[in-house]
């Protein structure tokens, strides 16, 4: 009799996709006690006050059907003059901002709207684990590119130039980037805009962290000359206004690839959630000084938390935003892995080996400082321990 | 007088944890220790920093929860000194806490702390309002403190965040 073997009904494209490297540590780190956690990707504030009363007042009054598939245009104008008001670009907000669930939402959507079978999407890592994942099941090829830590992780238009090919269709780029917290400043993102532009090349800017930059003021991808016509900027609420459970984000671009964008929303999400979207309006109208107040608490923990690791011997770059401090541990002669794994059993802090950040992280971890100051200290005096048992 | 960014920030920082090692906040601030203390210093002669206290929730401690009471206090001024006389021979007293000049329906908010309601209202009825200027008061105890000086008593202080996230 002939074996039957049970068929998988999953897709082989997601059968092949790797799960996150981060699952291993999350499960041991959640199954101990007393841990000191620096591997956290989201701020340690609350929401601000004055935005959770608002969405609670649109709950009561009774704003809970769907909205435009595009988002509240009340919000999309608040989003369309955020981003002329800080960044200096500018947005139609009826056929080129849409609200969606979450940034990540917008880098999905960016994707499927772009990319044809096979086009090569270029990502800068180390970055968010998301993007290479999102490219795949947008039917594309994620093409790697890796930064270097020597260098602060800035991207540099040579090491694009090299991976180029006709095939090539898009270029994510994430400033201030998670995981290193590297920002890329003028002169850097010009040079990257020349061959983009040689290249006609479509930018993914994954601009989540723009309003957490402590060394100068923000520059967007879009507001780069010759830039907007050609870029995706996505953004969103969950960085700088502590709003990471609300899941809103929201894309701005050339009205055709965003109505193309909208195409698939409107399919397959209807609109970015009701009362999330009314709490934003009032996160843009009143939660600048909010938005300050947490900019500069991260400011002195980064300033403290950097200047920590490196006297404990941890080498690490002054990052120039996002909350992420990205010490290199190859003086240990570890790997990335084997350091964070050692480091949660042996002090329980939890930290984020950067090889789950692609190739190029690995010799290094991602320590979150949107921690307590209480927490910082316990954690540099235990990893300093650890350090000086090796 | 007017102060460098560094000198606010090391002020916003004390203001909310003044005992934080100077170590520590010299990093916060990007000086060294020597500069930071050089700062402390020279905060503390212009009595820009006044003095570091502690807030305490004595309700916590069995026969200290005593009790507080804001009192309005109408009061005549005096020709050439308005109401800074007043205020003064007010301000003495120790269980006078503050003393603030008001605008509105009355002129100065005082506040009393003592052991007992009986211990307050003695000392509004026998210093209080016998001072020559004071033409009337009201006294307003408080029943409990929710929030003092920007902070919540009894905050719940847990991080509802998961342990690792991307």
């Amino acid at each position: 009799m002939m074996q039957q073997t049970k068929k998988s009904y999953l897709s082989e494209t997601v059968a092949r996709l790797k799960p996150s490297g981060i699952r291993r540590f999350f499960d041991l780190a959640s199954s101990m006690e007393g841990v000191v956690s620096l591997g956290v990707g989201e701020p340690d504030f609350v929401t601000s006050w004055s935005i959770r009363e608002a969405c609670i007042l649109s709950l009561e009054q009774g704003y809970t059907s769907y909205t435009a598939n595009a988002g509240l245009l009340e919000l999309r104008q608040e989003i369309a003059a955020y981003l002329a008001r800080k960044f200096h670009v500018k947005y139609d907000p009826e056929t080129e901002i849409l609200v969606t669930v979450g940034a990540s939402q917008a880098i999905d959507l960016a994707l499927r709207a772009t990319v044809n079978p096979g086009d090569e999407v270029i990502v800068v890592e180390p970055s968010f684990v998301a993007y290479s994942p999102l490219v795949t099941l947008a039917g594309g090829v994620p093409i790697s590119v890796g930064t270097n830590g020597d260098d602060h992780f800035k991207l540099r238009p040579e090491q694009i130039e090299r991976v180029i090919t006709e095939r090539t269709k898009a270029l994510i780029v994430c400033s201030p980037n998670n995981p290193t917290g590297t920002v890329l400043h003028k002169e850097e993102l010009e040079a990257i805009a020349q061959i983009v532009k040689k290249h006609d090349l479509l930018v993914i800017s994954d601009e989540i962290y723009a309003e957490l930059t402590y060394d100068g003021p923000y520059i967007s991808f879009a507001a780069v000359d010759g830039m907007r016509e050609r870029t995706i900027l996505i953004s969103g609420f969950s960085k700088g206004f502590a709003m990471t459970g609300w899941r809103l984000g929201f894309a701005a671009a050339p009205a055709e690839i965003l109505q193309a964008m909208l195409k698939i929303h409107q399919y397959a999400i209807m609109c970015a959630p009701t009362m999330a979207q009314y709490a934003a309006i009032e996160a843009l109208r009143n939660g600048e000084q909010d938005v300050e107040y947490m900019k500069k608490s991260y400011h002195r923990r980064r300033n403290y938390f950097v200047q920590s690791l490196n006297e404990i011997g941890l080498s690490c770059h002054m990052p120039g935003g996002a909350f992420y401090a990205f010490p290199s541990i190859r003086a240990t002669g570890m790997t990335s892995e084997q350091f964070a794994e050692k480091l949660l059993l042996e002090e329980k802090v939890a930290v984020v080996p950067g090889s789950v950040f692609g190739a190029s992280g690995e010799g290094y971890i991602r320590c979150s400082y949107a921690s307590s100051m209480e927490q910082l200290q316990e954690a540099i005096k235990r990893m300093k321990r650890f350090l000086d048992r090796l | 007088m007017k102060l460098t960014e560094k000198e606010v920030e090391i002020i916003e920082i004390l203001e909310k944890d003044a005992r934080i090692p100077i170590e520590t906040l010299a990093k916060m601030v990007s000086l060294s220790v020597d500069e930071t203390e050089a700062i402390l210093k020279k905060l503390e002669e212009t009595k820009v920093i006044v003095q570091y206290t502690t807030l305490v929730d004595w309700r916590k401690v069995d026969g200290h929860e005593g009790v507080t009471a804001m009192i309005d206090v109408k009061v005549t001024p005096k020709r050439g000194v308005g109401f800074d006389e007043v205020a003064e021979r007010i301000y003495h007293f120790p269980e006078v806490k503050s003393v603030y000049l008001m605008s509105g329906a009355y002129d100065l908010s005082v506040v009393i702390e003592g052991r007992s309601m009986s211990e307050v209202a003695k000392f509004v009825s026998e210093k209080l309002s016998t001072l020559d200027s004071v033409i009337s008061t009201t006294t307003h105890f408080i029943l409990k403190k929710y929030k003092h000086d920007g902070t919540v008593f009894d905050q719940g202080d847990q991080d509802h965040r998961i342990v690792m996230a991307p």
